[in-house]
Parts: structure tokens; sequence; C-alpha cells
């Protein structure tokens, strides 16, 4: 199991994340309103200053001091907002004109902008003033009590206070929502995955209506937990089967040796005779289990697709003669017939790519199946079909045949037929057949040797792909030259 | 024959000493890598066999690598429980002359071992091969026995010739399978017993004294009467 860290829970990130993305947004939002509102005042208000200071202006250069005193006597006039300042006082610091009484102490002479406190008609305020001089040592303040907006700006900062704090809450409470909702999405798939991995194979994450991501993984994952489940049957099957088979013969060996070994009764010593053919059948019985033994590694070993590495053109015509020679005397000596049917054809119809010892070993198996399960007398036909994508080699007996029913399961590992159980045989020849074809693209079928008779004979066709596979196209161009070493392996 | 066994089982390698000494030869034993190498570098022998998993830092395959690389050219036959295609290629591909798989049946050993020392010897090529009365011509294909011609298949000719270059030796089912048809695989019929049957027909029936022999649990031997 693997150990839950606080800092490794991906709930506890994903929370954060959405914690982080949600409080950046908040800021940015935050930034925004204060730039367009707070900011918004601020600069409409040196706006209003410079209008005004541009406006006085205007009248000093035309009319001088008394234009200018008159301006400003009536623009206060006009000032509805009783927020506009103005005071223009002479080289003495006395008041001329204005609405302050005397010159604001904290204003320096040498400053442009000013942002003080002001007393004005008995009224506390906060303003923001230019100043100018004039020739002559005059000077003039033009300004704006900004009290009531400084209000506004502290209202608006609150506000943005209380918002930051929400949503500090907001998204800390977000983010364990997040978390939550991962975790309860996860929960599915990682209790039965926990379940499985404690020994419960049955299993299954529940899928829920809603088909979004969650429910396909789960769909995935429960696919691919039936899958390991169909193969580990498979794989219980097999190994039930090998200990079965291989438990007969091994019993078989140990009782002759045991039966062997017992002294005669009266104590006399066991014969010598009989001892010795008691060693020779269970050395016989144990060459037997290694004969499964090598035929199941085997199999297993070209089910891997190992030995596509030593794929290269097979001339299938002149494999299936040197067989049929082989096998011919063979028949003969059992009053059987074998006869090679194979049409006439070009080389290039008749080669395809593969291994030729696997070929070879294919064909002979099914040819002793042949041999063995017809009767005297019988005839065994070898027959070549060639189709556009595969050739097939179709092996045809008189033998018993195998019933519709069983044909499936007479290419599993240790199939033994219902009349065959006293025929030696290991049940793989066909398995083998059937591998063999597999890795050559095609497959292993097994029919009725007449179309409607359903029990005697046999027609077992083995078909075999033309078409070089992908992996043998890329090695030939690799390298022309097939693998010598591969064809001059004794592999008995 | 002096034959090298490097084998680290201990039962193993007592069954194949002892019964390579019964069988007549002069046999030497390493349990490991390191005094296998020694061995095999600094003596002469005919033939060696070899297992593929050795402790002491040295395994089969890199004995018989540095082997080769001495230019020491003698027979080896690799006996490893590694059974996959790609080990025996593995095998072979490093200088071995043969590959038996085990378990094992000792009389192939023997045969196999035997055969390789033989080859090992290097007559040359020869165009006639002559067991007692019985000769064999490969230039002009043809078999006589007594001086009488004998008519064969082209099969029965190679397995002929065969037996006739293995006169004297035991050749199990599976060398014949091997060496006459270059097929590997065990076929679950007799084929190769209906086979040389056929070539008894041929070659003993019609003369006195038979020369093709079969040897209980192992295979066949050609020899010459008398022999």
């Amino acid at each position: 199991m693997v150990r839950r860290r606080r800092g490794r829970s991906a709930g506890v990130r994903f929370g954060l994340a959405y914690a982080a993305l949600f409080g950046i947004s908040v800021v940015a939002i935050a930034v925004v309103l204060w730039w367009s509102t707070a900011g918004l005042l601020d600069r409409e208000t040196d706006a209003a200053i410079n209008a005004d200071s541009v406006g006085l202006a205007e009248q000093y250069s035309q009319n001088r001091l008394p234009g200018l005193e008159d301006t400003i006597e009536q623009r206060l006039a006009a000032n509805i907002d009783d927020d506009a300042i103005y005071l223009l006082v002479d080289p003495k610091m006395a008041r001329i004109a204005g609405n302050l009484e005397r010159w604001p102490k904290s204003v320096q002479l040498d400053v442009n902008w000013a942002d003080i406190p002001i007393d004005r008609a008995g009224l506390h305020g906060f303003a923001r003033l230019h100043q100018f001089a004039l020739p002559g040592g005059y000077r003039l303040l033009v300004g704006r009590d900004v009290k009531v907006r400084l209000q506004m700006v502290h209202l608006l900062t609150g506000a943005l206070l209380w918002a930051a704090i929400g949503a500090v809450l907001l998204g800390v409470l977000g983010a364990l929502a997040v978390r939550s909702l991962l975790r309860r999405a996860l929960a599915r798939v990682s209790n039965t995955a926990a379940a499985i991995s404690a020994g419960d194979l049955s299993r299954r994450i529940s899928v829920g209506r809603r088909g979004d991501e969650i429910d396909q993984m789960a769909e995935t994952i429960n696919d691919m937990l039936d899958r390991i489940a169909r193969l580990m049957d498979g794989v219980r099957e097999v190994s039930n089967a090998i200990a079965h088979d291989l438990r007969t013969p091994i019993a078989r060996a140990r009782a002759r040796l045991e039966d062997a070994a017992r002294p005669a009764p009266g104590g006399a010593p066991a014969d010598p005779v009989v001892l010795q053919a008691a060693i020779e059948r269970a050395v016989g019985d144990l060459d037997g289990v290694t004969s499964v033994f090598q035929a199941l590694l085997r199999i297993s070993e070209i089910e891997a697709g190992a030995r596509r590495s030593a794929f290269a053109p097979v001339a299938l015509s002149g494999l299936l003669e040197d067989l049929v020679e082989l096998y011919a005397a063979a028949a003969e000596e059992r009053g059987q017939t074998l006869i090679a049917d194979v049409p006439p054809a070009t080389e290039a119809a008749m080669t395809l790519w593969g291994d030729r010892h696997l070929i070879q070993q294919a064909v002979a198996n099914l040819l002793d199946n042949a041999l063995k399960f017809s009767p005297e007398g019988g005839q065994v036909r070898v027959s070549v079909e060639i189709g556009a994508q595969e050739i097939a080699v179709v092996v045809t007996d008189q033998g018993p045949g195998i019933p519709t029913t069983e044909r499936a399961r007479a290419i599993q590992r240790f199939y033994r037929g219902e009349g065959s159980r006293s025929t030696p045989g290991s049940g793989l020849g066909l398995t083998l057949v059937q591998a063999v074809a597999a890795l050559h693209g095609g497959g292993l079928r097994l029919e009725g040797a007449e179309p409607g008779l359903h029990t005697v004979g046999l027609r077992a066709v083995l078909a075999l792909s033309r078409a070089m596979p992908d992996a043998a196209v890329r090695m030939e161009a690799l390298s022309p030259v097939s693998h010598p070493a591969a064809t001059a392996l004794p592999v008995a | 024959m002096r034959i090298l066994v490097v084998e680290d089982d201990r039962d193993v390698a007592g069954f194949v000493v002892k019964g390579l000494k019964e069988a007549g030869h002069v046999v030497e034993h390493a349990d490991n890598g390191r005094d296998g190498l020694f061995m095999a570098a600094s003596e002469n022998f005919d033939a060696i066999i070899l297992d593929r998993m050795l402790p002491g830092g040295i395994d089969g395959l890199r004995l018989l690598e540095t082997l080769r690389a001495q230019s020491n050219h003698t027979p080896v036959l690799f006996l490893s429980a590694m059974a996959q295609v790609d080990d025996r290629v593995r095998g072979l591909q490093a200088g071995g002359d043969d590959y038996l798989t085990k378990p094992f049946a000792f009389a192939e050993l023997l045969a196999r071992v035997e055969g390789l020392a033989r080859r090992g010897r290097g007559d040359g090529p020869v165009t006639r091969l002559i067991v007692g009365d019985l000769e064999l011509d490969l230039l002009s294909r043809t078999v006589r026995r007594a001086g009488q011609k004998v008519d064969l298949q082209p099969r029965e000719f190679r397995l002929l010739e065969y037996l006739m270059r293995h006169a004297g030796q035991v050749v199990t089912r599976t060398m014949l399978l091997e060496g006459v048809w270059d097929y590997h695989f065990d076929p679950q019929t007799n084929v190769i017993d209906v086979h040389v049957s056929r070539l008894r027909q041929k070659i003993d029936k019609p003369f006195t004294g038979p020369m093709i022999h079969t040897v209980r649990n192992a295979g066949y031997m050609l020899r010459a009467e008398g022999t």
C-alpha cells in the first residue's frame, strides 16, 4: 500500500492550485476596481485644478492682477459644491483674494503640489493645492477640497478589505471542495484497486451514469481487469492441466520404482530382470514428462512471438514433398496411404514468409495425428489451397474426426478426444499447430472431412498468411541475408 | 578419447563421467568455469562437454569464447538446461559444435560426443566410404555390397551415407532426423524406424550378415560383420 503523506496528496495540491488561481483573480479585480474609482477621482481632481489654472493664467495674461482677482471672486461665487480653493497673496504674503484667510504654513514656497489638511470657514478639510509664482512676488494657490473624495476612497478601501477576507474564506472553502470532489471521484477507483491488491479479484469499479472522464477511466480499468482475469483463468486452467497430465506419468514412474524396490515376499532379493524392466519403464515415463515440458515451453515460446526474427522465405512445395516422403513409409507400414495433392503452381505462389522449421513441425504434427487416428487401409491426403491472402495446408484423414462441439476445445492444451485417452500423445500437438499458425498470421481450422458428415474424418486446415509481417519487412530491409544460424539449429 | 566434462552439478557430472569411462574414454572433470578453462586451455582433449551455467565467475559461454579466441578448436558440446531457441543460437554462435538440453538420455550424449570427436579429427573430403564389404561412392552415387550393386532412393542413399560416416558408432533417431532430413522436432510416429527398416531390406536382407544394428534404448549402429 502507498502511504498517504500530507504534502503528497493530489487533492490538497489541486485545492491549493484552485485557491491560488482564485486569489490571483480576486487581486486582479481589486486592482482594476481601485484604478477605475479611487484613481479616477484623483485624476479628476488634478484635471480640474489644471483646467482652473489654465483659465486663471489666461485672465492674468490679459488683465493682470485685477482680472485675476475678479475671476477668483466670480469662480468662488459660482462654485456650488464649495470645494474650490483659491488664494492670491502679495509679496508680503497678505491675502488679496480667495477663500483662504492666510497662506497655509505647511505649503513651502518651492513646491508645485501639496496635499495638506486645511481649515476653511470653520471646517476641517483636506486640500490638494497647486502653487504658482506670479511676477512681482505675487503667489497664487489653486486647489480643491478633497475631503469628500477621501471619504469615498476610505469607504472603497474598507469594502475591498472585506471583500478580500471573503475571498480568502471562499478560496479555502473552494479548495476544500475541490479536494473532496477529487477524493470522492478517485475513491471508487482506489478502493477497488486496494480490494484487488488485497486479493479480491472479482471487484470492479462502479461506473456512474454520467459518462464523464472518471467513468470512462473506470470502464477502461474494468476492461483491463476482465482481461487480466481471463488470462489468469487461462493460466490456472493450463497449470491444472499440467499438474494433472504430469502427475499421472510421474505417479506411474514412482509406483514402478517403489514396487521394484520392495523386497519380494519371503525376503528373497528382487529379480534383476524385473528390476531392470521396471527401471527402464520408469525412465520412459520420465522421458514422457520431459517431452510434455518441452512441448509446453516451445508452445509458449512460439506464442511469445520471439521466433519472428528467424523468418525467411519458405518454399512450401519442397517442404511438403519432403514431409510426405518421410511419413509415406510410416503410413505404408500401417497399411495406410498418404497422398500429396499439391497443385502445380509457380514457386512464387507457393512461397510464403515464415519459419521453415516451425511450419515443418506444424505439418508433421497434423500428419502424426492423421496417421494415428486413421484406420488401417485409410487414406490421408495432404493438399494445398492457395488464396489471395493466405496459403492453407490441408490434411484430411478418415479417422473418427472430432465432434463439432469439441473442435474449439481440441486446439486447447491437453485436449484428448473421448476415444483417444488410451492413444499415446500429450494433447499438445494441435495447440502447437495453432501457435505456429497464429505466429504466421493465420489459424488452424478443424472441419468435417465431407460436408454433412460430422463424425467421420477430419479436415485440418493450417492457414498461413502470405503477407510479410511488418517486423520482417524491416528486418529484410536491414539485412538481405536471412539468419543462417537459425536454420542450422538442433531443435528436437 | 580424452574428454573434458565441465559441469557443476555433482550428480549429473558423476553420471556423465561414469558413463563415458564405461564407454572406454579417458575423462577429466572440472566443477567450475575457471578450472575448466585452465584445463581446456592447457591440455589436449578430443571433445569438451560444457555446462552453460557454471560457478567461479566464468560461465560456459565465456569459457568457450575465451578458448576460441586462443584458436583452440576442440569440439564442444553444450549440455544445458537453457532450452530456448535463442539460448541454442547463442551457444552455437559462441563456437559450440552441438547443443543438448537437460534432461537428456546418456546414449544421446555419448553418440553426439563421439560424433563430434570424430568430426574434429577432420579427415578431409572423401569420395568413397567403405565399411566391410559395403561400398558407397559419393561421386557416382552408387552403392555396392559384396560387389553387387544396390539400388537406393536418394533419401535412402543419404541415410546410408550418414550411417557409414558414423560407422561403429551409435547414432540416435534425433541425430538421423537432423543429419539426414534436417528436421529439428520429435515426430510422434516411428518414421525413422520405418526408413531404417526399409534400408535394411535392401542392404542387409539379400546378403549374409546384418550390418545395421539396433542399439536398444539408443538408436542404430552400422558396423562390419565381426568387428
